[in-house]
């Protein structure tokens, strides 16, 4: 990628864009480093640097790579996605109000995994069914939305009535649910949060996550040109609808399978691409990539407050909440100051 | 060599055509110019004639070839359509805004490269714009952005213009910089067709005039010729009057009702 930026770069403003865009990218790695001594047991270099070349006491080595790497690696990964998806949406629908659960994911995940705990499926069988049914709800309001001509409007709409319709589901299953052991699960699944992440969660999402964030940056300038009005995208040759469906689908791919591990987490995917905008501007080749690391960044710091801040777990969706919407409130205000050209 | 309706028919309703059976044609280095009242299907025929809009009856032929078994990447290289404003929600430069003229000419994953930037460098110095690549397109002026607008068609590298309203919402001077730049274009070589409010336009800078109502054809050639006060009258519904010396018609104007003064 290197080599490519440097083909484009000349005048100063993209220089700076793409030395930010460097810089946002390698935020997650010391931060995910700092989480590996963060936690109810603190842990010096001395333990967890001989830890991650697998020597050390058993038991921390256990604790660094089996727990805490685990998790830190799920956090940049959730974060990222969401971030990512997030950008992504926001250009095609051309709402800076637009994240990736506009087409019902989140609602048709939490459905999912409200299935499984009531079927006792598992730990796996939650991940599983709460991606397959974000993904199912965010087909549907696709599918919906392109039975009735494709247009952008009929897309949001589409996603309200998937939205409205899962959560009703939702609603049911939790009604069904015994009440003292399934529907606080239900409950906690759905405020968000990464406690006992393994491996073996992880390695699906980060093989998903490689294919999404891949390719989304691979068609950065296409989102650019997806991010104009139909007729002039049209007009400049573009397959538009064909485009769109397919940053749909790996927006939701990418929604999907961070929240069949995160469980829902609001806010990042809305604020993070501001905050990247502001930062690198509005060409996906930095967008895509920024919001990558600034949204890794955040989520794996959000993690370690969740986790250590108090003596039980915070669930992730509250602090996003909490910290979220004071921030997108500062950054919407900012920008209506200077007026105009939202980016 | 031409870019050429025939016999044209487009309804948004079944039933309800705002285009039928319009016949027309643009030849490189020309300028024709669409008139005719608000809702006469002026940039219904436009998004035809671009390939963004499938008539129900007639073809659009490109130099022969019917638009629509062009792909949609082949139209684009050879027919450029300039809307009135351009709806980038994102505040990209003008730079990155000519530079997506360059769409067509790349692959799906590709990213546009020196030579492109150089293209659309030449685009921004051709409509005069070359001090404002590093500005958000939305400080621009209206003038302004509409030139950016014309520049990104022409990084398209298309032999074919479409300008829908070029002249609309702005001052004498930026009309007349708009104007006398699709004139150059023309004299260049480019076959261009502009839909208007300004009967003079013809008579000004140039080139041939349609005149069309409710979807008719009213009249097509020369604007002397077609800009009789009789068919503008039938077009717009109020009387007109030609202004013109010996050499003939310079402009058209509304005639006032004595009576009604």
């Amino acid at each position: 990628m290197h080599t490519k930026l440097r083909g484009t770069v000349r005048a100063p403003r993209r220089v700076r864009q793409a030395v930010l865009c460097g810089l946002l990218l390698v935020l997650p790695f010391p931060l995910l480093f700092v989480s590996l001594f963060l936690g109810r047991v603190r842990l010096a270099p001395g333990d967890v640097v001989p830890a991650l070349l697998g020597r050390g006491e058993p038991l921390i080595r256990s604790l660094v790579l089996q727990v805490r790497l685990p998790r830190a690696t799920a956090a940049a990964l959730v974060g990222a996605n969401l971030a990512v998806a997030g950008a992504a949406f926001q250009g095609i629908f051309h709402n800076p109000l637009v994240e990736s659960r506009i087409l019902g994911v989140s609602a048709g995940a939490g459905l999912g995994a409200a299935l499984a705990l009531v079927l006792r499926a598992g730990p796996a069988g939650i991940q599983i069914l709460a991606f397959g049914g974000g993904l199912a709800a965010a087909g549907l309001a696709a599918f919906l939305g392109a039975a009735f001509g494709g247009g952008l409007l009929v897309l949001v709409l589409s996603g309200i009535l998937v939205n409205s319709f899962f959560s009703a589901l939702l609603g049911l299953v939790k009604y069904f649910a015994d009440p003292y052991v399934q529907l606080p699960g239900i409950t906690f699944w759905l405020m968000g949060g990464l406690p006992a992440v393994l491996w073996r969660d992880v390695v699906p999402l980060a093989i998903m996550s490689a294919v999404g964030l891949g390719l989304l940056f691979l068609l950065s300038w296409r989102l650019n040109l997806l991010s104009l009005s139909e007729a002039e995208a049209k007009a400049l040759g573009l397959p538009v609808r064909r485009l769109r469906f397919l940053v749909i689908g790996l927006g939701t791919l990418l929604t999907a399978a961070a929240v069949s591990v995160s469980g829902v987490v609001g806010w990042v995917g809305l604020i993070v691409p501001h905050a990247a905008r502001a930062l690198v501007g509005p060409d996906h080749l930095f967008l895509i990539p920024a919001s990558a690391g600034l949204g890794a960044g955040v989520l794996l710091l959000l993690d370690n407050v969740a986790r250590t801040a108090f003596a039980t777990e915070i669930p992730l969706d509250i602090l996003t909440g909490l910290l979220g919407v004071p921030v997108f409130f500062f950054l919407f205000m900012r920008q209506i100051q200077r007026g105009g050209g939202w980016r | 060599m031409s870019l050429a309706a025939r016999g044209l028919t487009y309804a948004y309703v079944p039933g309800r055509p705002v285009l039928a059976r319009v016949s027309l044609a643009v030849e490189p280095g020309e300028i024709l110019f669409l008139l005719g009242p608000n809702g006469s299907g002026k940039t219904t025929l436009l998004e035809c004639l671009g390939g963004l809009r499938l008539p129900q009856e007639g073809t659009v032929l490109l130099d022969g070839t019917p638009v629509p078994q062009l792909s949609p990447k082949d139209r684009a290289k050879k027919i450029a359509y300039v809307p009135q404003f351009s709806e980038a929600v994102f505040a990209f430069t003008v730079e990155d805004l000519v530079l997506f003229g360059r769409a067509p000419h790349l692959g799906p994953l590709s990213r546009p490269g020196r030579e492109d930037r150089e293209k659309a460098r030449k685009a921004l110095a051709l409509v005069g714009l070359e001090g404002l690549a590093t500005r958000p397109i939305h400080t621009l002026s209206g003038g302004e952005r509409r030139l950016a607008l014309i520049a990104r068609a022409l990084a398209q590298e298309a032999p074919y213009l479409l300008l829908d309203e070029p002249d609309a919402h702005l001052d004498p001077a930026n009309q007349h910089r708009v104007l006398s730049l699709v004139r150059a274009l023309a004299r260049e070589g480019l076959g261009i067709l502009a839909t208007t409010h300004n009967p003079n336009a013809a008579l000004v800078y140039g080139g041939r005039v349609l005149l069309l109502r409710a979807g008719q054809v009213l009249g097509q050639g020369d604007p002397a010729a077609v800009l009789a006060p009789e068919a503008l009258a039938q077009a717009y519904g109020i009387p007109f009057r030609i202004v013109g010396d010996g050499a003939g018609p310079k402009a058209v104007l509304p005639r006032l009702d004595e009576n009604l003064t």
